[in-house]
């Protein structure tokens, strides 16, 4: 029901998100999807990788900060509406979203969707028989 | 252990005797050999028979780091140059370099100080000392290196710099001792991992870190990193350079040699003398040194002095550790700043690296103050507002601590530039 995500400290510096990419690049490490929360000083990249573990071990190599964080992840219909769908369901439930974003892979369309309650919202994913995906499926 | 009891457990009578000899004859020194302390005495109305007692050393005139500069670069030397051997200088930054001679008995003398500095830090003859200050013009290395000789540790010179042989040998050669700045005793500890060494592999026990003011809670960090005992060696060059005092095992103030070296502290302003425990500039008179004995020296180091006998024995004077300078304090709207009050709240709150740098600039005539800390990685989650809490939370105890604001910024580890001698930890853009 998750998928690893990294997360990884980042400067406001000209050419510092590409430093990243360019050690990814290297270990011939894939990127699956990627977005970047920003502030006026730093930000953070989460991305979803081929292959989490070197590619923790790697950045860290290279003077990165960088964490591993398990994140909820739902298959979603590519169809309008489907992620209001989801989102409903977890504004019924009172559950509030802290991050959110969408990428797709093959024919999937995935939502990664981080809250402020993890278990209440596997809840909802199981009562409602929303379809997980996991690392498996993006391989 | 204490290297010589005879004078470091002295009862006070006798050392204000044994002081108050040698000021006689030191004034006496410098009035016939010094044309600038002549001068000096001269003007103020002050002759070498008004000196009967170490009482007196009020009397005298005040020696400053200009008055080194104007001299430069023998004049205050008390000897002629073939009694002198050997000369050291600073680096010459700020301005003209400030040098030093030193006698063969100065030298005797600067290796029985540190002998009891290191003694009293707990360090005998089996020890393995990997000395990381810098060797040459600068006193750290050879000062320190002559000590640990005269009691008979293996010596290690390695010199500062090339963390990663520091470590190599360290590992390998078994060093129980690091002598070097804390600043860099602090990067070596963080780069212990990343070149592939554990504390496992180190038989470090000891470390003798000086020539920067540090704060007791990085005095701590740095027991803690390295799983040692931290001491506090304190010197400058102007007056012999390090050993002028060290800090024993109870970690209760530095313990001054004052049978060489006589402290006092004054105001800063007024430069009138205070009573003891208040705090002050402090200043030394070099009551035994022959190449270039100096009166009542400024250092411009704050402290406070304590006559107490202290619980590991020793009956010499105390004086509390060095956190800042008259000089390094920076006046920021209006607050007297000192960078270890910054130090001070980033160790006790422990959430970040201690590596920060501190900006003071001018915005519409107005100062502000950045702070830059590196971020510890285990505090950093996947969601900005985490980081903008922890920054925050830095932002207000620094407030409340030293009644500023100052803007947090999070920086990526080992970006901050590491130090491999003395660390530079402000920029003052307001100067420009």
């Amino acid at each position: 029901m998750t998928i690893r995500q990294l997360s990884v400290f980042l400067e406001n510096k000209t050419g510092h998100l590409n430093q990243i990419l360019a050690v990814l690049a290297r270990n011939n490490i894939n990127i699956v999807a990627l977005t970047v929360a920003d502030s006026s000083d730093y930000g953070i990249l989460r991305a979803i990788v081929s292959d989490p573990e070197k590619a923790l071990k790697t950045l860290r190599e290279e003077q990165f900060s960088v964490r591993v964080h398990d994140i909820l992840s739902i298959e979603m219909d590519a169809a309008p509406g489907s992620m209001s769908h989801i989102l409903d369901l977890f504004t019924n439930a009172d559950i509030c979203i802290e991050y959110v974003y969408a990428f797709s892979f093959g024919s999937k369309s995935i939502l990664m969707v981080r809250t402020d309650n993890c278990d209440k919202a596997m809840e909802v994913i199981k009562a409602n028989g929303l379809k997980s995906i996991t690392e498996v499926d993006l391989k | 252990m204490i290297w010589n009891k005879e004078i470091e457990c002295m009862s006070r009578e006798d050392m204000r005797t044994l002081q108050s000899e040698r000021l006689i004859q030191l004034v006496r020194h410098v009035y016939n050999n010094v044309t600038f302390y002549r001068k000096r005495m001269d003007d103020m109305g002050v002759k070498p028979s008004d000196i009967k007692s170490i009482d007196d050393i009020v009397k005298l005139p005040f020696t400053y780091k200009q008055d080194l500069r104007d001299n430069y670069p023998f004049d205050l030397f008390a000897v002629p140059m073939k009694d002198i051997v050997r000369v050291h200088a600073s680096s010459g930054t700020t301005g003209k370099p400030t040098t030093v001679g030193y006698t063969k008995k100065d030298i005797d003398n600067w290796c029985e100080v540190v002998a009891r500095c290191l003694t009293m830090s707990g360090i005998a003859s089996d020890d393995i000392m990997q000395i990381s200050y810098g060797y040459g013009l600068f006193t750290g290395g050879l000062g320190v290196h002559y000590g640990a000789e005269t009691i008979g540790c293996s010596v290690i010179p390695i010199s500062g710099g090339n963390t990663r042989r520091q470590l190599q040998l360290m590992a390998d050669f078994g060093s129980t001792v690091l002598a070097c700045t804390p600043s860099y005793a602090l990067h070596l500890a963080d780069a212990l991992v990343e070149n592939g060494y554990s504390l496992a592999d180190m038989k470090l026990k000891t470390g003798v870190f000086g020539a920067e003011p540090w704060t007791e809670n990085m005095r701590l960090e740095l027991e803690k990193k390295w799983g040692i005992q931290a001491h506090d060696i304190y010197g400058l060059s102007e007056i012999m350079g390090p050993g002028v005092a060290n800090d024993c095992i109870q970690h209760t103030g530095l313990h001054v040699h004052e049978d060489h070296f006589f402290p006092e502290t004054v105001h800063p302003d007024t430069k009138e003398p205070l009573a003891e425990g208040i705090e002050g500039e402090l200043v030394f008179t070099t009551l035994t040194k022959e190449g270039i004995p100096l009166l009542r020296y400024n250092t411009r180091d704050l402290s406070t002095l304590n006559r107490e006998k202290c619980e590991c024995g020793r009956t010499l004077i105390r004086m509390k550790k060095i956190t800042g300078r008259s000089d390094d304090m920076l006046i920021i709207r209006g607050v007297n700043l000192f960078p270890s009050q910054i130090e001070h709240v980033l160790l006790e709150m422990g959430e970040t690296s201690a590596h920060y740098m501190l900006y003071v600039d001018k915005v519409n005539n107005l100062d502000t103050l950045e702070l830059k800390v590196e971020l510890d990685e285990t505090k950093l989650t996947d969601t900005i507002r985490d980081l903008q809490n922890l920054s925050h939370k830095i932002s207000h105890a620094l407030n409340s601590a030293i009644g500023l604001s100052v803007k947090v910024t999070l920086v990526e580890p080992k970006t901050i530039a590491r130090s491999e001698g003395k660390a530079i930890r402000v920029v003052d853009n307001r100067k420009k």
